[in-house]
């Protein structure tokens, strides 16, 4: 028990902190389908079967493959030679340890800490099923709902910009003597201190 | 079974990691995988205080991460897309260059 743990957690922090650290964003994405891999292994392990399986079919099947066509169309030729760090990256870095010191001091200091873990209930998916359409079927309708708009909202978020001209022959009482805002990939930059 | 505490360490780390992404890295994709990281983080303390809670067999922990991956898709798949249509705008996907509403 004591090993598997240790191998699932080497595994999962080790690919989490190289899928944060890659220079190359496909390996990056790589390493973050071991590190959901990893946590589905740890939802298995505390034999929540149903959370293990939905989280590979979701975060391994749908999100990574996402992440990894985002990456491919946003494409820069020029990523390999700029720093991948912000220039405040030391500020960054140290939060996070204060935020990983503080939980763990917290964590430790709790009574909670020396509960034991009650007796094994499997959890069936019938169970599971059943609270869903009894005790949950207000927060299920609302996650479809969610699911729905955010799918419709992404596709219109994601759609070609339409050009000038075409906007104006599309969409005739835009009047034309409204000044366009300059596109500012085209404006030579200007950096202010 | 293991004590509760190794899983809460676990997912500190966890989080930890993906916060210094998040804070860290330049790239906008790599930002919101340390965004992800977190939700993870966060549904692994969930399934770990179900299972060492008074009630397992209630399921409030599993209903909650089911109801939070859901969400972690939705919130994927619009930060994902609004990142393709900044792409389009600016021809960059770096968030130190995309300042145009910085004063």
């Amino acid at each position: 028990m004591v090993t598997t743990f240790v191998i699932l957690t080497i595994v999962t922090l080790v690919s989490a902190i190289a899928a944060m650290s890659l220079r190359n964003l496909v390996h990056c994405a790589l390493c973050l389908v071991l590190t959901f891999a990893g946590l589905a292994a740890f939802y298995l392990q505390l034999n929540a079967q149903f959370v293990g399986f939905a989280q590979i079919l979701v975060y391994v099947g749908a999100v990574a493959i996402l992440i990894v066509f985002a990456m491919l169309l946003t494409r820069n030729v020029d990523s390999t030679r700029q720093a991948i760090l912000s220039p405040s990256w030391g500020v960054g870095i140290v939060g996070a340890l204060l935020v990983f010191g503080a939980i763990v001091l917290s964590i430790l200091c709790s009574t909670m800490v020396h509960r034991p873990a009650l007796s094994e209930t499997q959890v069936t998916v019938l169970a599971i099923g059943e609270q869903l359409m009894t005790n949950y079927v207000l927060p299920l309708e609302v996650i479809a709902l969610l699911l729905t708009a955010a799918m419709i909202g992404a596709v219109i978020i994601a759609l070609h910009e339409p050009t000038s001209e075409s906007s104006a022959v599309q969409n005739p009482r835009l009047e034309p003597s409204v000044p366009s805002v300059p596109n500012p990939a085209q404006v030579p930059r200007t950096d202010h201190p | 079974m293991l004590p509760l505490h190794y899983y809460l360490i676990v997912s500190a780390a966890l989080f930890a990691i993906g916060l210094a992404g998040a804070l860290t890295r330049r790239n906008a994709i790599i930002a919101l995988i340390g965004i992800e990281l977190m939700l993870n983080a966060a549904n692994l303390n969930f399934i770990a205080f179900w299972r060492y809670g008074s009630r397992p067999e209630a399921l409030t922990g599993v209903m909650f991460v089911i109801f939070s991956i859901g969400v972690a898709a939705a919130e994927a798949a619009v930060g994902l897309a609004l990142i393709i249509a900044i792409y389009r705008h600016y021809k960059t996907t770096n968030l130190d260059e995309i300042d145009s509403l910085k004063g």
